[in-house]
């Protein structure tokens, strides 16, 4: 059997063979790249602006980026306060396994220590938690220093978006990338590194 | 009980497969030992082609499925939404509206192949038939596929050829209704043509392929000569003028699919609507219940019966005149009585005859592109005529036809 193998023809095969799997190849990049999100939905998943102006102490506003709700707390010299102190409680204090942006660190994780930016979807099944944001004891914790309560499986996060041990969630609450375009407005979804 | 899984068994996970499935024997009896006559020609390309088309038609068909809406209000800008927007919706696109026209291309070629070497003979009547069958539903797949993207001639072409269902005695405005789902066309049609078109139709062309091949490969192919390949074996009772599928026929095919794909691709890059052949100019506007664009025609490939249906004064029978000259190609077998299959020993009454009846058909299909005219319409009603008069001249012709002597066996080439 192999003295009939003809070399020219059995290079010619699996050249042809090899040059049709690359075409092939070729060929299903536009089927599998037509799944990426659309022109539309790039623009629907642009950066958007939020005023912080109007933001007193301790209050929190709701806006979607990306079809997420993204928390903005202008936080209380009270509540940052306390951050230092809970750090025995949590799963990660420094922030070193979470997702956020290079210019936040692992205690405040924000850009301006009382304003608190952050992804309002827990890290474990994706409800978005609530905002607690007195210091008073609660149902779930009777130490609670104000922060953010899952209702779906009781995830405990302190007003950095910290989780904090005993969690079914174990990452920290993600913070988008966001920049101040003056002192009244934030956008998100914008690094700011390009402007 | 062990004596049947003992003779068959190889042993091996492929010995445990076809143990439980003829695997093997599959690829055996239609490709490895799936005997062909040794001199195919290139007319013998189209029905693989048909089959790469099918499967173009398919996948594209399926991701624009993921971009579209078939909804009235919404249609005409999901297509631009596809256009536009969609990563390579563009690309996906055209290979799918240049598909539909491709796909006749290949099968009016795959057609004519038949009549030329008398394929559609005993004992291949029933492939023939099928084959019909799936000419049918591929002109059902490619109406109610023009009217998703609910351009203008979307819409009115919709309205006429829905009319058609009117031209049926006595339950003819109740059907166009039913049809319709409501009292013109509407968000209700476009939906139901829709499903339609992405899951019944689809569905019925693949069982009706399979069936195809199934017929054919239970008969065996027939060849330019048209002699019967099967009348002469050797020892081990393969035919002695046949040569295997695979790798013979595949690796021909395969250089088939590369020229075919050149042109093909070349319309696709470069002129996707064919200057308005495969994708018409009013079809770029939205679909508009007041306005008319100013001339209605089919695409191309359905022209030649719409020049019929225009060439008769009255509607009734211009729609009967119209399915009968596609019912009547289901006849063939029957209406070509003579013993010989191939063109090549037929007298040249034959050949003429044919030639004319191929051309007739061409001119048909540029009459039905234009605007209708007194001389147009005229001729419209003689090439109709005539049509209809080579399968009665045939049906009489053939009956006591002198033709060449058949050789035997198909001579080495």
């Amino acid at each position: 059997m192999t003295d009939n193998v003809n070399k020219s023809r059995r290079t010619l095969l699996l050249s042809t063979g090899a040059l049709g799997a690359v075409g092939a190849g070729f060929a299903a990049v536009p089927f599998l790249k037509s799944w990426l999100p659309s022109e539309r939905a790039k623009a629907a998943g642009g950066p958007v602006k939020a005023d912080v102006s109007k933001l007193e102490p301790g209050q929190m506003l709701n806006v979607m980026w990306r079809g997420q709700p993204v928390f903005v707390v202008n936080r209380t010299d009270q509540q940052v306060g306390v951050l230092e102190s809970l750090n025995d409680k949590l799963k990660d204090p420094e922030s070193t396994s979470s997702v956020q942006p290079e210019y936040v660190d692992g205690l405040y994780r924000s850009r301006e220590e009382n304003l608190l930016v952050v992804v309002g979807i827990c890290t474990h099944l994706g409800c978005s938690p609530k905002y607690y944001p007195d210091l008073v004891p609660q149902q779930f914790d009777a130490e609670w220093k104000g922060g953010f309560f899952c209702p779906c499986h009781s995830s405990r996060f302190d007003i950095s978006g910290r989780v904090f041990s005993g969690s079914p969630a174990s990452r920290n609450l993600d913070i988008p990338p966001y920049t101040f375009l003056d002192d009244k407005t934030i956008e998100i979804g914008n690094d700011g590194e390009q402007v | 009980m062990g004596k049947i899984a003992s003779s068959s068994s190889k042993g091996g996970i492929g010995g445990w497969i076809n143990d439980r499935l003829p695997v093997t024997q599959f690829y055996k009896d239609h490709l490895s030992e799936y005997y062909a006559p040794k001199n195919f020609n290139f007319w013998y390309f189209f029905g693989s082609l048909a089959l790469l088309v099918l499967v173009n038609q398919i996948v594209t068909g399926i991701w624009l499925t993921m971009h579209y809406k078939p909804d009235a209000d919404k249609a005409f800008g999901m297509v631009e939404y596809i256009m536009r927007d969609v990563p390579w919706g563009w690309l996906i696109r055209y290979l799918h509206t240049t598909g539909a026209s491709a796909f006749f291309v290949v099968i009016y070629f795959h057609m004519f192949r038949g009549l030329l070497y008398g394929s559609f003979k005993k004992p291949r009547e029933l492939v023939w038939i099928i084959g019909m069958l799936i000419y049918l539903a591929l002109m059902a797949e490619a109406f109610l596929g023009y009217v998703l993207p609910w351009g203008n001639m979307s819409y009115w072409g919709a309205k006429v050829i829905t009319q058609l269902f009117g031209a049926v005695p006595f339950v003819g405005d109740a059907l166009v209704e039913w049809v319709r789902g409501d009292y013109v066309i509407s968000d209700a049609t476009l939906n139901r043509f829709f499903a339609l078109h992405v899951v019944a139709l689809p569905l019925a062309i693949v069982a009706l392929v399979v069936l195809h091949i199934a017929a054919l490969h239970t008969v065996g192919s027939n060849n330019p000569e048209g002699i019967d390949i099967k009348k002469h074996k050797d020892e081990n009772g393969k035919p002695l003028d046949g040569i295997p599928f695979h790798p013979y026929y595949t690796v021909k095919d395969i250089f088939g699919v590369g020229v075919f794909l050149l042109i093909f691709l070349f319309i696709v890059f470069i002129k996707p609507d064919m200057g308005g052949l495969f994708l018409e100019h009013d079809n770029y506007v939205p679909a508009d219940p007041l306005v008319t664009p100013a001339l209605i025609k089919p695409v191309w490939y359905f022209t030649p019966f719409y020049a019929m249906l225009r060439a008769v004064p009255d509607m009734q029978l211009g729609a009967l005149i119209m399915f009968a000259a596609i019912i009547v190609l289901f006849f063939l077998p029957w209406i070509d009585r003579s013993p010989v299959r191939s063109v090549r020993y037929r007298r040249w009454p034959f050949k003429l005859m044919l030639g004319l009846f191929a051309v007739s058909f061409c001119i048909l299909g540029w009459l039905g592109m234009q605007a209708a005219s007194e001389l147009y319409k005229l001729m419209a009603q003689v090439l109709t005529a005539f049509y209809f008069f080579y399968f009665v001249w045939l049906f009489f012709y053939s009956r006591n036809e002198k033709y060449h002597e058949v050789p035997e066996r198909i001579e080495d080439h």
